[in-house]
């Protein structure tokens, strides 16, 4: 590709790319209703929505490869064989690509650690992440280090205990625990198991993970009281409006008189990897109708959120 | 209209000015990092001007992020890294070379020196601290003996001596137009400079050290600052300072006598509030000033673990064994106890209540059982039996134990190292909702001056338990564990003798 020139490069690198500014375009939606546009790319025609979580998704209207994907891929199959090291230049030449597209592409696998940089001499290699791709995401403690200054913002603002739970064995882990701001006696909860089905926080785990979702319709769903979700069909509705409202709810499912409330906690890529809520008596966390009230939701959004990126940020 | 009280924290790496409200919620914050010069080994500086630049910017930002005037804020309060200090040109304002920071070693063999002089003992007695370089009076005898004409125009008050509190004080207040030169008494009980029973500069320690009177600042009570700002943002009445560690100490409403608080970061620092009771401690901690709030100081006994998180870094960074700090936790579970291996953290000696520099770590108890599960256990619970061994001598020095541990800092994200330190203690652990304890506790000082906050009730008020660790753990285990944590450490001072001296 040498006889390539560097604004020949720069054309091609562009192609998949939508333009950024798109993004960046402030989201004034009413929840619960989806925002749909389109734009001309370089090529190809995109399609976009707006979810409630004010986040872009960008769709291709004609499914097509996506070069940026297929570089990436053929970076990672680079570093897998011979020495597994490689300088920037060395895999920009040995690609093709333009130095500054090539670090890009490395920059981006970096941060998503399927890719790590040896400090000393600079050069790429594959990242640890990668040999236990489908095991973890994110360590446990590391997101309770990560999200304990949002934690303890969302305890004093909604006067309710917090807590943060991660997938784990078919349960709900409570990786952290607040207390409920009122000073009494109250218990630590850190390393609990709770039904993903009948929490908050375990139906934002379930909405976000189709194996686990479809694994626990699959078993027998247990009633804890008499309003916890025991029907598979009726779970599964339940999940879609999680998904389309982005958060979850639950009164009096897991334990008489009380209620709980959870939104998801992502990583960078949008793959959910734990949910922070907020749980308390149902008659202060829920309005007369039963549904949780909106100040509260909001508030559990916000945390998630301001969570989600300091994760985004540290990585 | 809503009114406010603001802190700045200026620490040892970054700057940041909080704002809270009436319930000690936090409301803005803005936060500014400044350079570190290491110009020789064992030298650590700081740019006192960078640091005062960093004020003039975050304190607008805080307000602006807060969407508040400053007319709404009735009160600022300093809080600081202790025992830092610069020198600077009372007529223009300019310091002179850079803040020596409480890192630099560079007084070692002035340290020495100064050991055998005459007097040390009641060096000593007076100002409550043993001789080290971390204080700001061997320092500040460094900079006289070493700049020239440096010393003629400290004694005629040209040239002014503050820690970091002092130096924004007086710019805040007007810097050469006017400037207030004062420091509060919890910053001058670290320059060893001191009278702990007059809370006066003591002629003796002046006489001693070597340093002019005439360049030293007013102390004054932690809440009788009583400056009003002209620069940055004017109008802003600065009325408490109280240094770091202090700040924290009221921060976590440690107003009982036997209340204790440890902070968990870098290095781990425990403070006890002895009361009225000026408690000289016959087991290695340091006497200090907890607070002063109007006429009688709080006194307190510090002791000081010079490797907590650290040690984590070092298990991260130079051994590589995890990919981040919270991963320890991770991997330390893989194991169900230490399998008989102890880390002895000794890397620049053993800090309270041993002070032995010559100590080095060590790591004991090595078999071809033990795995990287074990090593990461015995990483957390060093710090676990380093609080103990200060505890203990707390509780030695006042002759009544403590009933609880108020903990913060960084290091209370990790759950399986506070349950460790709730069972070595045998006493619960607990954590407030608020984290920011030091910002929190300058903001209170300044808050209770100007009448913000009624009283020391009406703060206990806002301290809400936000995590609780009870112990757990069996009498006899812990008893045994103790004793060989205790072995290990002896086994540093064999060390530490059996080096041949350089």
């Amino acid at each position: 590709m040498s006889h390539v020139t560097a604004a020949q490069r720069q054309r091609f690198d562009n192609v998949d790319t939508p333009h950024p500014r798109t993004c960046d375009r402030p989201v004034t939606l009413r929840a619960g209703k989806a925002f749909q546009g389109c734009f001309q790319g370089r090529c190809r025609p995109y399609r976009f929505d707006i979810a409630d979580t004010g986040r872009l998704n960008y769709v291709s209207r004609v499914p097509g490869p996506i070069q940026s994907i297929e570089r990436a891929a053929a970076v990672l199959r680079l570093l897998a064989r011979g020495s597994g090291h490689h300088g920037l230049t060395e895999i920009a030449d040995s690609l093709g690509l333009a130095r500054g597209t090539a670090h890009g592409i490395l920059r981006t696998l970096q941060r998503v650690e399927f890719v790590e940089q040896d400090q000393a001499t600079g050069r790429y290699r594959l990242g640890a992440a990668l040999l236990h791709l489908g095991t973890s995401y994110l360590d446990a403690n590391e997101l309770r280090s990560r999200s304990i200054n949002w934690a303890d913002t969302l305890a004093a603002r909604s006067g309710q205990e917090v807590r943060i739970g991660m997938h784990h064995d078919g349960s709900v882990l409570v990786v952290h625990h607040v207390f409920r701001p009122d000073d009494s006696v109250q218990t630590l909860g850190i390393g609990a198991m709770l039904p993903l089905h009948a929490t908050a926080l375990g139906k934002v785990l379930l909405a976000y993970d189709p194996d686990l979702s479809a694994t626990v319709r699959r078993r027998e769903l247990t009633s804890l009281t008499r309003r916890t979700i025991t029907r598979p069909q009726m779970l599964e509705r339940v999940l879609t409006e999680v998904r389309g409202q982005g958060w979850a709810g639950e009164a009096e499912e897991y334990m008489p008189g009380e209620a709980s409330v959870a939104a998801p906690i992502r990583i960078p890529g949008g793959l959910v990897v734990g949910a922070i809520g907020v749980s308390g008596a149902a008659d202060r966390l829920c309005d007369s109708a039963g549904r949780p009230r909106a100040t509260l939701v909001r508030q559990v959004c916000q945390a998630a959120e301001a969570v989600t990126t300091s994760l985004v940020d540290e990585n | 209209m809503q009114r406010f009280v603001m802190a700045v924290d200026q620490g040892t790496t970054s700057t940041r000015c909080i704002v809270f409200d009436q319930n000690a919620r936090l409301v803005a914050v803005a936060q500014r990092e400044h350079r570190q010069y290491h110009p020789r080994p064992g030298w650590v500086e700081q740019d006192a001007v960078e640091i005062w630049r960093n004020v003039d910017r975050i304190v607008p930002q805080a307000l602006r992020q807060a969407g508040i005037t400053a007319d709404q804020v009735v009160a600022m309060g300093i809080t600081n890294q202790r025992e830092t200090f610069v020198l600077w040109d009372r007529h223009t304002g300019v310091p002179i070379g850079r803040a020596i920071v409480w890192e630099d070693i560079r007084t070692e063999d002035l340290v020495a020196e100064l050991g055998r002089k005459p007097g040390i003992e009641e060096v000593r007695d007076r100002c409550g601290l043993p001789l080290a370089t971390y204080f700001s009076a061997p320092s500040l005898r460094w900079m006289l003996d070493n700049v020239a004409g440096l010393r003629a125009k400290a004694e005629r008050g040209d040239v002014l001596f503050g820690t970091m509190d002092t130096w924004l004080i007086w710019n805040l207040t007007g810097g050469v137009n006017g400037g207030l030169h004062v420091t509060d008494v919890t910053n001058a009980s670290r320059t060893m400079l001191m009278n702990l029973s007059t809370r006066q500069w003591d002629p003796m320690l002046l006489e001693f050290f070597g340093v002019p009177a005439p360049m030293l600042p007013e102390i004054r009570p932690s809440t009788e600052i009583s400056g009003t700002t002209t620069r940055v943002v004017p109008g802003i009445a600065i009325t408490a300072a109280l240094g770091d560690q202090h700040a924290a100490l009221f921060g976590q409403a440690c107003f009982e006598k036997g209340s204790i608080k440890g902070t968990y970061g870098t290095g781990g620092f425990l403070l006890m509030n002895t009361g009225d009771e000026l408690v000289r401690s016959k087991h290695g901690l340091l006497t200090t000033i907890g607070y002063q709030i109007g006429g009688e100081p709080a006194y307190a006994l510090e002791g000081s673990i010079a490797v907590a998180g650290s040690l984590v870094q070092w298990f991260r960074d130079n051994l590589g064994l995890i990919h981040s700090a919270p991963e320890i936790e991770t991997l330390a579970r893989t194991v169900k106890d230490n399998g008989g291996c102890y880390i002895v953290p000794a890397f620049s000696g053993l800090f309270a209540p041993h002070w032995l520099a010559q100590a080095r770590g060590l790591v004991v108890g090595l078999t071809s059982y033990i795995n990287k599960g074990h090593l990461a256990r015995a990483v957390l619970e060093a710090t676990g039996w380093q609080t103990r061994e200060v505890v203990d001598a707390m509780n030695a020095d006042l002759g009544a134990p403590t009933p609880v541990l108020k903990v913060d800092g960084g290091m209370t994200a990790d759950h399986l190292l506070m349950q460790f330190i709730a069972d070595v203690l045998d006493i619960p652990v607990v954590r407030p909702l608020v984290a920011e304890t030091v910002s929190l506790g300058a903001a209170y000082a300044a808050g209770l001056a100007a009448g913000y906050w009624p009283d020391l009730e009406g703060l206990r008020r806002n301290w809400h338990l936000a995590a609780r660790w009870n112990p757990a753990m069996e009498a006899r285990h812990r008893e045994d564990e103790y004793a060989n944590w205790k072995r290990a450490v002896e086994l540093t001072f064999a060390w530490a003798r059996s080096t041949p001296s350089t």
